[in-house]
């Protein structure tokens, strides 16, 4: 089969398969949208007819199909805690916040750990890499909320580079949006620099014990050309697949971080929409964001085969 | 009559004077230097749950909304109730009709005067008589006792198939204009503050309603209300400096800030306790239940869980409600664990036994009352397990479906006696307890009725001590509520039901040369 249809095909399957097993799991969740919208206040009359207004009262199969129909659609129905707006909406003004977020941050991580990565392997024992080395094993341990937190503490509360809470949307003033954001992302991406770090330096190695490299070197080659020419674009090939791996655990990295720098995000409407039972605006976040993660993993394949038409 | 009415008159006038008190005292001394205009930020930990004051049911969104509407009442920092958007109000000495009299210079956010049309409707609305019932409205079940609601020559009256004196506190029930539909998008109501923008997750911003009826109210100039992920990420924005007024603090939170900010404690106006299903063995036996509330040590949990602020309580009653409150039950059962043991023997538990505290997780608070009960527990033989929920799952396994053996929280109430008790009536929907005592439902049912003051307060404190005699739960405490206040900003004020009055708020320095 040709590449790209099969690519196209396991993309619909992974999507189906994601929403289904994410409808299945909101039904074995306890407590639903009219008992969570009513609160303590509700009567079980009043539960019954919000149940009935959201359609609860239809058995679960033909709610999943009608659920599918409006998907394929991009109709993910209404919010069932926010009055009058759609899933879409409530998405379309959260997002521009994560994405940021996680491309700062996905940015950060190539620009500062390629680099390090390269310096490490070429003096091996050296300064750099001892220092990264230990960096790299220290950073990957702590989960990027306990970097945030003690960002928080040392650059919002003690040096007051920024104001903890002093979120901008993008759309009053971009500039103060950005700078804000600075500092999240950094959260973000420290424990995932640290392990590309690793990767590359490994990957770099590998390189440098290649036939190659010593045959370039017996022609009389410099080391720092051999590195230029050869080992980087070779060594980065792997190094792609880690970043677009990375990718979907910078997301996940950015909803845990939403928390901790109380952003208006994805992450937040998720955990929010997951608490008061708001089916539709989660199973939409869900559906979108393995979307992203599936494309992200697309477009890898395809650099992949641009670089390396062999693949 | 002519008394009442006197005495209402007297209420408005005091209203009109405290509503937005201070100011007057001008003795020189500069820390009480009065100034209009500014703006603050308020944290706030919870999303609202609807702009629609008739949809919002989260106590959390009501004491936001509470700067935007207004009902014919309001209650004052006393408990009293004092006329709000009606002037002055009669209640017939049968407890069957309410009459009000409205103000004629109350105007909605939109500029238009409040009508009793306007009234009629909202009432309507709320008592879920209206014409085109909105299945999410959350409707005031107190009233469904309400047979008529009409307009007299200009005045109010309500109607009541039985009778019960107690109604007029469930009248701070916000009036809304009755021919505008964009109540849950654009909130229009009779507030200090209007309304300006809201994002959800993100904050509800509200600007000073110039028009209000009460000159010189509010001083602020506006007030953003920020939704904050949680109590910790709103704790390091007050030290920011990006939160000026932050309701939640927790006891370690406030001995933090001591010296930064303004530390201002109340009460949050709630009966915690460890509330036992009556209907599931072993708390089906009274005995295990007095047993339970004997192995607690109520100082100890308040002395841990809030560093000794609050009030131990005996009944599901808080000592706000002075006239109502029995304070002897506080002591029904003292802290004695031979008592407690002797009880479970004769229960036939003298081994002790295992259950299951279920607790809402996001009310950390009572995630560690609950640890300190335990360990409590532990000391007569009785292991109780932990299990911590999500707050739907709370509502929709414990409140509702009452498939749960014991949980601890917090119950909130209007300010009418009977609403504190709403919980208790064996036929109740709320009786997640399933607690069912014939006397009580007797006692409760004449009570709400009853005319004479002192009869009522005989009645309310009987209701109380039968609670206490059954241990229907164990009750815990009142506890109490820890505010932090910019030091810029003073005039922040507690009342016996659970709001944020911003109006009431002002700056002590000159807000311009912030």
């Amino acid at each position: 089969m040709n590449f790209y249809i099969r690519k196209i095909v396991s993309f619909i399957v992974t999507i189906l398969s994601v929403a289904l097993l994410s409808f299945i799991m909101f039904q074995v969740l306890p407590g639903d949208a009219a008992v969570a919208r009513l609160g303590t206040e509700a009567t079980p009359e009043a539960i019954e007819a919000l149940r009935a207004e959201y359609g609860y009262d239809r058995p679960v199969s033909e709610r999943f199909v009608s659920w599918l129909k409006g998907a394929v659609r991009g109709d993910f129905g209404m919010s069932m805690r926010y009055e009058g707006m759609t899933a879409n909406e409530l998405i379309a003004s959260r997002l521009p916040v994560t994405l940021t977020l996680a491309g700062m941050s996905i940015v950060m991580i190539a620009l500062v750990s390629l680099p390090i990565g390269l310096l490490c392997a070429a003096r091996p024992g050296g300064y750099a890499d001892r220092i990264s080395e230990a960096a790299a094993i220290t950073f990957m341990a702590i989960p990027s909320f306990v970097t945030g937190l003690l960002i928080t503490l040392i650059f919002g509360i003690w040096l007051r580079s920024f104001t903890p809470g002093g979120f901008v949307p993008p759309d009053e003033d971009a500039g103060r949006f950005i700078r804000f954001m600075i500092f999240p992302a950094i959260s973000v991406a420290i424990p995932k620099i640290a392990m590309t770090v690793q990767y590359m330096k490994a990957s770099v190695r590998e390189q440098l014990a290649c036939d190659y490299v010593r045959t370039a070197k017996a022609k009389g080659n410099s080391l720092h050309g051999i590195m230029w020419k050869h080992v980087f674009r070779n060594s980065m090939m792997p190094v792609i697949t880690f970043i677009g791996l990375i990718v979907a655990e910078v997301l996940a990295g950015s909803i845990m971080i939403e928390q901790v720098f109380n952003l208006p995000g994805m992450g937040r409407l998720l955990v929010n929409s997951i608490a008061n039972r708001d089916f539709n605006v989660v199973q939409a976040i869900v559906v979108y964001i393995a979307a992203t993660v599936l494309l992200v993993n697309l477009i890898v394949d395809l650099v992949y085969r641009v670089l390396d038409p062999r693949v | 009559m002519k008394k009442i009415i006197a005495i209402m008159m007297l209420l408005v006038m005091t209203t009109a004077l405290c509503a937005c008190k201070g100011g007057t005292d001008k003795d020189g001394n500069s820390s009480d230097s009065v100034y209009y205009g500014g703006k603050i930020t308020v944290g706030i930990t919870q999303d609202l749950d609807s702009l629609d004051p008739h949809k919002a049911v989260a106590a959390g969104t009501k004491e936001v909304l509470y700067n935007i509407f207004e009902g014919l009442i309001k209650v004052d920092k006393d408990g009293n109730f004092v006329p709000a958007v009606a002037s002055s109000y009669e209640i017939s000495d049968d407890g069957l009709k309410y009459t009000f009299e409205l103000r004629s210079n109350v105007k909605f956010h939109n500029g238009k005067t409040v009508t009793p049309e306007d009234v009629i409707y909202s009432l309507k609305r709320a008592a879920g008589l209206s014409e085109t019932p909105e299945a999410d409205v959350s409707t005031v079940s107190a009233f469904n006792i309400i047979s008529d609601i009409t307009n007299d020559n200009g005045k109010v009256v309500v109607t009541l198939s039985s009778p019960n004196t107690e109604l007029i506190g469930y009248f701070t029930s916000s009036i809304i204009p009755c021919d505008y539909t964009e109540q849950a998008t654009k909130p229009i109501g009779t507030g200090p503050f209007k309304f300006v923008s809201y994002s959800p997750l993100t904050s509800i911003v509200l600007e000073k309603n110039a028009d209000y009826y009460i000159e010189g109210c509010p001083y602020l100039d506006g007030v953003t209300f920020k939704i904050c992920a949680n109590t910790d990420s709103a704790f390091l924005e007050l030290l920011g400096g990006s939160i000026d007024v932050f309701p939640y603090l927790t006891n370690d939170q406030a001995a933090q800030l001591e010296g930064k900010m303004n530390i201002v404690d109340g009460t949050m106006n709630l009966v915690q306790a460890l509330f036992l299903n009556n209907a599931v063995a072993p708390f089906d036996n009274v005995k295990v239940r007095q047993a339970v509330c004997y192995a607690i040590d109520r100082q100890a949990i308040i002395n841990v869980v809030a560093g000794g602020k609050g009030e131990i309580i005996g009944s599901n009653m808080f000592p706000s409600f002075s006239s109502y409150y029995d304070k002897s039950l506080v002591n029904a059962y003292p802290y004695d664990q031979a008592k407690a043991k002797e009880l479970l023997a004769e229960a036939g538990l003298a081994d002790g036994f295992t259950f299951t505290i279920t607790v809402p997780s996001n009310y950390d608070f009572h995630v560690r009352t609950a640890q300190v009960v335990a360990d409590q527990l532990a000391k007569v033989g009785i292991t109780a397990k932990i299990e911590l929920v999500e707050w739907s799952t709370w509502l929709s396994d414990v409140y509702v479906g009452r498939n749960y053996t014991s949980t601890i929280i917090g119950l909130d109430s209007q300010l009418a006696p009977s609403d504190v008790l709403r919980f208790y009536p064996s036929t109740s929907s709320k009786n997640f307890m399933n607690y069912s005592n014939a006397e009580f439902d007797e006692v409760f049912e004449s009570a709400k009725s009853t005319t004479r003051s002192d009869a009522k307060i005989d009645n309310y404190k009987k209701l109380q001590q039968i609670l206490t005699g059954d241990a229907a739960a164990a009750y815990l405490q009142s506890p109490a509520q820890l505010v932090a206040v910019s030091r810029d900003l003073d005039g922040y004020t507690f009342y016996p039901v659970y709001v944020q009055d911003i109006a009431s708020i002002h700056y002590v320095v000159d807000p311009k040369t912030k």
